[in-house]
């Protein structure tokens, strides 16, 4: 195994006072609302396990909440949160439950849009500040938001993940991981993640390719 | 490369370096990285690290539970009016410890240093022991790498959480990395400065983790304070000559084991220590409610 990077030891700098309850839930809330999309006028936040039961204490709500406003886990106005999502008119929910058979330290969100729909996302703090994305619109998927990643959902069709990575390509940048997965009504998602950064006229190629549906793209936080 | 502190020995010894250089080379090689980059991003580690040090000096932080908070400011007070039992050097570590232990607390921004819950102990005895010393800027990130090898090692080989082995693991891996980063600050060498951290692990070896209403607050501010002196003084034992009898890579061990067979209760569960009180259950039900 590897050693751990200086920075991993010494590192990261957060908002205090839990690199799991904290920092982790800041980075979940910043993945999440990425996934959303930015036009929600309200978020329900369903606290799973230990998010459950301490999450006021730990302050887990505010991260989450300043995670859903785009804020780092570094950012000081991240005790604030709740009074900046007030003023921003964006209604905040938490509701403590029991998500099943799932890591202590997990949530789901709920966003409400303001063209009238809801997208749902569940992922958990796994520790250090680090989190995993578990869920995606009630789909099981699996990404660390560690590494540049593009979520990619189209009409099943063959060739289509050779068009996608043919733009990947053309940056001469390396995939990481990629998984794949196709629902019933044949749609599928693929979940790319990078070694560098992903720019927009990249993006921009992959969403033009025909039968392609959405596009996400979630850059480190 | 290293995984051991023997490794980090030879390699200092081979090539007539320090642990900070070994530790920034190795980093520089791992990432592809420039070392003047890594060396610039530490710094600002560092500063954040002196912010949060400064903050519970200056006025009153208290945490979001309303559990701790102002005992920085307390004992910079004292220090400032009051005739001091252990000398100032001591009580300027222990309320810098505190403070970086409150600005946690209080959601403000902080270096987990290994962990958020120990992140007090490595800031107050690196900008003590600077003032002591008459170091500057540059000489204190170069500590922080000396730190950083010393805690790579320990997460490597054992665990610098509190969950898996105990406060040992967290606040005791601390201050072994801030005894070995003071020992080579002050110009010892790197068998001297693995000797202060074999020290100040053993000093607390077997240390429980028993956080009052599971909140990163109490007794974890103290933990802090006490692991701060644990560093300064295992580092003066180890400057004087003292010789840890264990070497540091079974000290590690020997932590690691002692951390996995310490009971669920004593592992950041809040089941167990003083977290079990009734005064600690008392504060649960006060905070959380039934
Ligand atoms: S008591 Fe537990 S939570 Fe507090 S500092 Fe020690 S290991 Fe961390």
């Amino acid at each position: 195994m590897k050693l751990y990077g200086v920075f991993d030891i010494l590192g990261p700098v957060m908002i205090g006072p839990s690199s799991s309850h904290t920092a982790g839930a800041a980075r979940l809330g910043k993945v999440a609302s990425k996934i959303a999309g930015d036009d929600f006028y309200k978020v329900e936040f369903y606290l799973h396990g230990s998010f459950a039961k301490t999450y006021k204490g730990h302050g887990t709500d505010r991260a989450l909440v300043a995670g859903v406003l785009g804020m780092d886990p570094d950012d000081e106005r991240l005790r604030n949160s709740l009074e900046i999502a007030k003023e921003k008119g964006i209604e905040v929910i938490f509701i403590p439950t029991d998500l099943g058979d799932q890591h202590p330290n997990t949530v789901k969100f709920v966003f409400y849009k303001k063209d009238g729909k809801n997208v749902e996302v569940m992922g958990s703090s796994i520790g250090g500040g680090n989190i995993l994305i578990t869920e995606i619109e009630g789909e099981k998927v699996e990404f660390t938001g560690e590494y540049p990643t593009i979520i990619a959902k189209y009409n099943d069709r063959k060739g289509m993940l050779a068009d996608i990575s043919k733009f990947i390509l053309e940056k001469d940048i390396n995939i990481a991981n990629m998984k794949v997965t196709r629902n019933l009504q044949m749609i599928t998602t693929a979940i790319i993640e990078l070694d560098a950064k992903v720019d927009d006229e990249m993006v921009e190629k992959i969403r033009n390719i025909k039968d392609m549906l959405n596009v996400i793209v979630i850059n480190p936080v | 490369m290293y995984t051991k502190g023997s490794d980090l020995i030879k390699i200092a010894k081979e090539k007539n370096k320090r642990i900070c250089d070994v530790v920034l080379d190795y980093e520089s090689e791992r990432t592809g990285k420039s070392k003047k980059e890594i060396f610039e991003q530490m710094r600002s580690v560092l500063k954040v690290m002196i912010d949060s040090a400064n903050r519970g000096l200056e006025k009153e932080v208290i945490s979001i539970s309303g559990l701790i908070g102002g005992n920085a400011k307390k004992v910079e007070d004292y220090v400032k009016n009051k005739k001091t039992i252990s000398g100032n050097i001591i009580n300027k570590a222990m309320a810098r410890a505190l403070s970086v232990s409150e600005v946690n607390a209080s959601m403000g921004k902080i270096v987990a240093a290994p962990t958020a819950g120990s992140a007090g102990i490595l800031p107050a005895v690196i900008i003590t022991a600077a003032e002591v010393l008459n170091k500057n800027e540059d000489e204190m990130v170069e500590a922080l790498f000396t730190a950083s090898g010393i805690g790579q090692i320990i997460a490597k080989n054992a665990t610098v959480s509190g969950a898996e082995g105990g406060c040992q693991a967290e606040c005791g891996s601390a201050a072994a990395m801030a005894a070995a980063a003071v020992v080579e600050m002050a110009g010892g060498t790197p068998e001297q400065a693995l000797h202060a951290a074999a020290i100040a692990i053993q000093n607390i070896l077997g240390l429980v983790c028993d956080p009052v209403a599971g909140l990163v607050e109490a007794p974890c501010y103290l933990r802090n304070s006490s692991g701060a002196v644990n560093a300064l003084t295992s580092a003066d034992l180890a400057l004087a000559g003292i010789k840890s009898i264990i070497p540091f890579d079974e000290v590690v061990d020997a932590m690691y084991k002692v951390g996995k067979s310490l009971p669920f209760e004593l592992r950041e569960t809040a089941l167990g220590g003083i977290a079990a009180t009734p005064t600690g259950q008392k504060f649960m039900k006060e905070i959380f409610g039934e």
